[in-house]
């Protein structure tokens, strides 16, 4: 087997991780609020920027720079659920998924504002790691164990925990768990900050592979989402899933032709797969 | 209805007068037309999007309007009046490729959207990955060849301003002609309830593929006309999602239950941007779609008719006035 493909496959998994990580928070939200916030991506680079400046300009521990930035964004989703969701909740849900478009435009157009369109690195360089003739690099590598931790972290806590039950409880019948007693809007609330939490997650990961700058969202938006719808919103297991799919199609066809043409059919086969499972591929 | 139709006769004359009284050269007149040539894509796109089909891939239909016209004619020296012609076609092909499985299958709400969203996302991927002939992200421009009725380009720009007029006019007819008796009654009753719609004998499928092709058949050929205008093409500007957002926000924001509220929307969206660039030049990129942003969230959450249709309603509360045009 070609060495090089097989690097190509081994960075296709890393990609992976990181795309399953991204479609969970999306996921989370939807599965419970029954909201897309298509500004998901956004809300990443937020917390990609919040890292930058408070290790690379301030000088802050790496770790600590982490620390603050997951819970800022998660802070974030928080603010962003109370005052654009909750008021717009009983209107129909395409005018929740414009809004937090508008919100898109605004984190992208406000990140230009501030920052330029610059592209800022975050000055970590993490070694390579070399197995065999293979390379890999140090930095996907930790990516991928921690998106894989942090989802088994959630699994946990939606399987185990008092709270944990309720949200997915409300994710199945939101109109009983309030009779039995279950504060909707708490509840809400929490899925929400831990959704941005796995957004700010998220961007300390991206953050030691890619530069910052104020269209990364465009990079990895469309590709989230379709993810995934792909995996059946709300389906978080089936997101997973299709992260995998769609990573291994992006590395193995990126590496035979171009990394362009690999998007295009990854878009292609999505809209055949929506088409052929509009309830996503692991759908009953 | 004379009220109104008096109204109208004085707007249009006013519209038609209206290069006369500025100069040909002027700003402002190259604010009219992108108002107009935007304005009817925006226009477009309210066909469906008030029935709750919302689109976030109309940049596609856009894109491959611009791009077969301009290729046709810089490759093969293919007037736009037939290349124009063919882009739409390619367009409802298009449409209907994704348009048949998405509404036989019932993909609606959410779902539509990201597959629509995924469509302009191949679009523009594939021009860029055409960068050969397309020029890719660096875009492109039309061979210019100065006046020419052949080559549907002009050095003067009054007649564009009434090509563009024209053009307006003509899809705010067909927009009349989608939501006349019981076809609007049938697309907002699928809008309301798709199953409901069927049980009373509505051909949902059927419906919903027509209002989609004729929207995005204007699309193609209003992101062409656009094309030769400006005499530029890129796929950030007339493809891919930026653009196709921009449509949605725009039409919204103006309001896209009114005949002429999309419209409103693209002035309000372009004397924005064009009042923010003259106020702070280029030092502050971005300012005008921060502010951009936050209205479109208040919008959403405050008025989600859009700007006439609150204007609309105030009117209609006051007992006399019937000057609102004729919905």
């Amino acid at each position: 087997m070609d060495i090089y493909l097989l690097e190509a496959i081994l960075n296709g998994v890393m990609l992976g991780g990181l795309l399953a990580l991204l479609a969970l928070g999306l996921n989370l939200i939807f599965g419970v609020i029954d909201v897309v916030w298509i500004c998901y991506v956004e809300l990443v680079m937020g917390g990609m920027y919040a890292i930058y400046w408070l290790h690379a300009v301030y000088a802050w521990p790496f770790l600590l720079a982490c620390v603050v930035a997951i819970a800022l964004v998660a802070l974030f989703g928080l603010i962003l659920h109370r005052l654009i969701i909750e008021p717009i909740l009983g209107s129909a849900p395409i005018n929740q998924l414009l809004a937090t478009g508008g919100m898109l435009f605004f984190l992208q157009s406000f990140a230009t504002l501030l920052f330029g369109t610059d592209f800022r690195n975050v000055g970590i360089r993490l070694p390579i790691i070399e197995l065999g003739e293979i390379d890999l690099s140090f930095a996907r590598l930790l990516a991928f164990v921690t998106a894989l931790v942090g989802a088994l972290g959630l699994y946990l806590f939606l399987a185990r925990t008092y709270l944990g039950t309720a949200i997915r409880a409300i994710a199945q019948d939101r109109e009983i768990m309030g009779l039995m007693g279950v504060d909707q809007r708490r509840i809400y609330l929490i899925t929400s900050a831990i959704g941005g939490g796995l957004a700010g997650l998220a961007a300390c990961l991206l953050v030691l592979q890619y530069d910052v700058h104020p269209f990364i969202g465009l990079t990895f938006g469309p590709i989230t989402f379709m993810i995934c719808v792909l995996g059946g919103l709300g389906n978080m297991f089936g997101g997973v899933v299709a992260a995998f799919l769609m990573s291994q199609i992006i590395s193995i066809v990126g590496f035979y032709f171009s990394v362009e043409l690999s998007y295009v059919l990854a878009f292609v086969l999505f809209i055949v797969l929506i088409v052929l499972r509009p309830r996503g591929i692991l759908a009953r | 209805m004379t009220e109104a139709r008096i109204a109208a006769a004085v707007g249009l004359a006013a519209l038609v007068a209206l290069p006369f009284l500025l100069q040909t050269d002027s700003y402002y007149l190259h604010i009219v037309i992108q108002v107009l040539l935007l304005g009817l894509i925006y226009t477009a796109w309210g066909f469906m999007g008030r029935f709750g089909l919302v689109s976030l891939g109309h940049g596609a239909f856009m894109g491959v309007g611009a791009y077969t016209s301009s290729l046709l004619w810089n490759l093969y020296g293919l007037t736009p009046w037939l290349g124009i012609p063919a882009g739409m076609a390619l367009t409802a092909v298009l449409a209907l490729i994704i348009g048949y499985p998405c509404f036989h299958l019932k993909i609606v709400g959410h779902y539509f959207a990201l597959v629509t969203l995924a469509l302009g996302q191949v679009v523009a991927l594939l021009i860029i990955a055409a960068r050969d002939v397309t020029g890719g992200s660096l875009g492109m421009t039309p061979r210019a060849v100065g006046t020419s009725w052949v080559a549907l380009q002009f050095q003067n720009r009054l007649q564009f301003y009434f090509i563009a007029l024209a053009l307006w006019l003509a899809v705010l007819g067909v927009r009349a002609w989608v939501s006349r008796g019981m076809r609007r009654a049938a697309l907002e009753a699928i809008g309301e309830d798709e199953t409901a719609a069927e049980a009373a004998g509505i051909d949902v499928l059927r419906e919903k593929l027509r209002v989609f092709v004729i929207s995005a058949v204007i699309t193609a050929a209003g992101g062409s006309i656009f094309a030769q205008y400006i005499m530029y093409l890129n796929p950030e500007t007339v493809a891919g999602v930026g653009i196709s957002l921009q449509i949605v926000f725009a039409a919204i924001a103006g309001g896209m239950y009114s005949a002429l509220g999309p419209t409103v929307g693209a002035l309000l969206t372009l004397s924005l941007t064009e009042f923010l660039r003259v106020l702070f030049g280029t030092n502050f990129i971005g300012a005008a779609n921060t502010i951009y942003g936050i209205l479109l969230i208040l919008f959403i959450i405050f008025m989600p008719r859009g700007i006439l249709g609150v204007a609309e309603r105030l009117l209609e509360r006051r007992p006399r006035a019937q000057t609102a045009p004729a919905e």
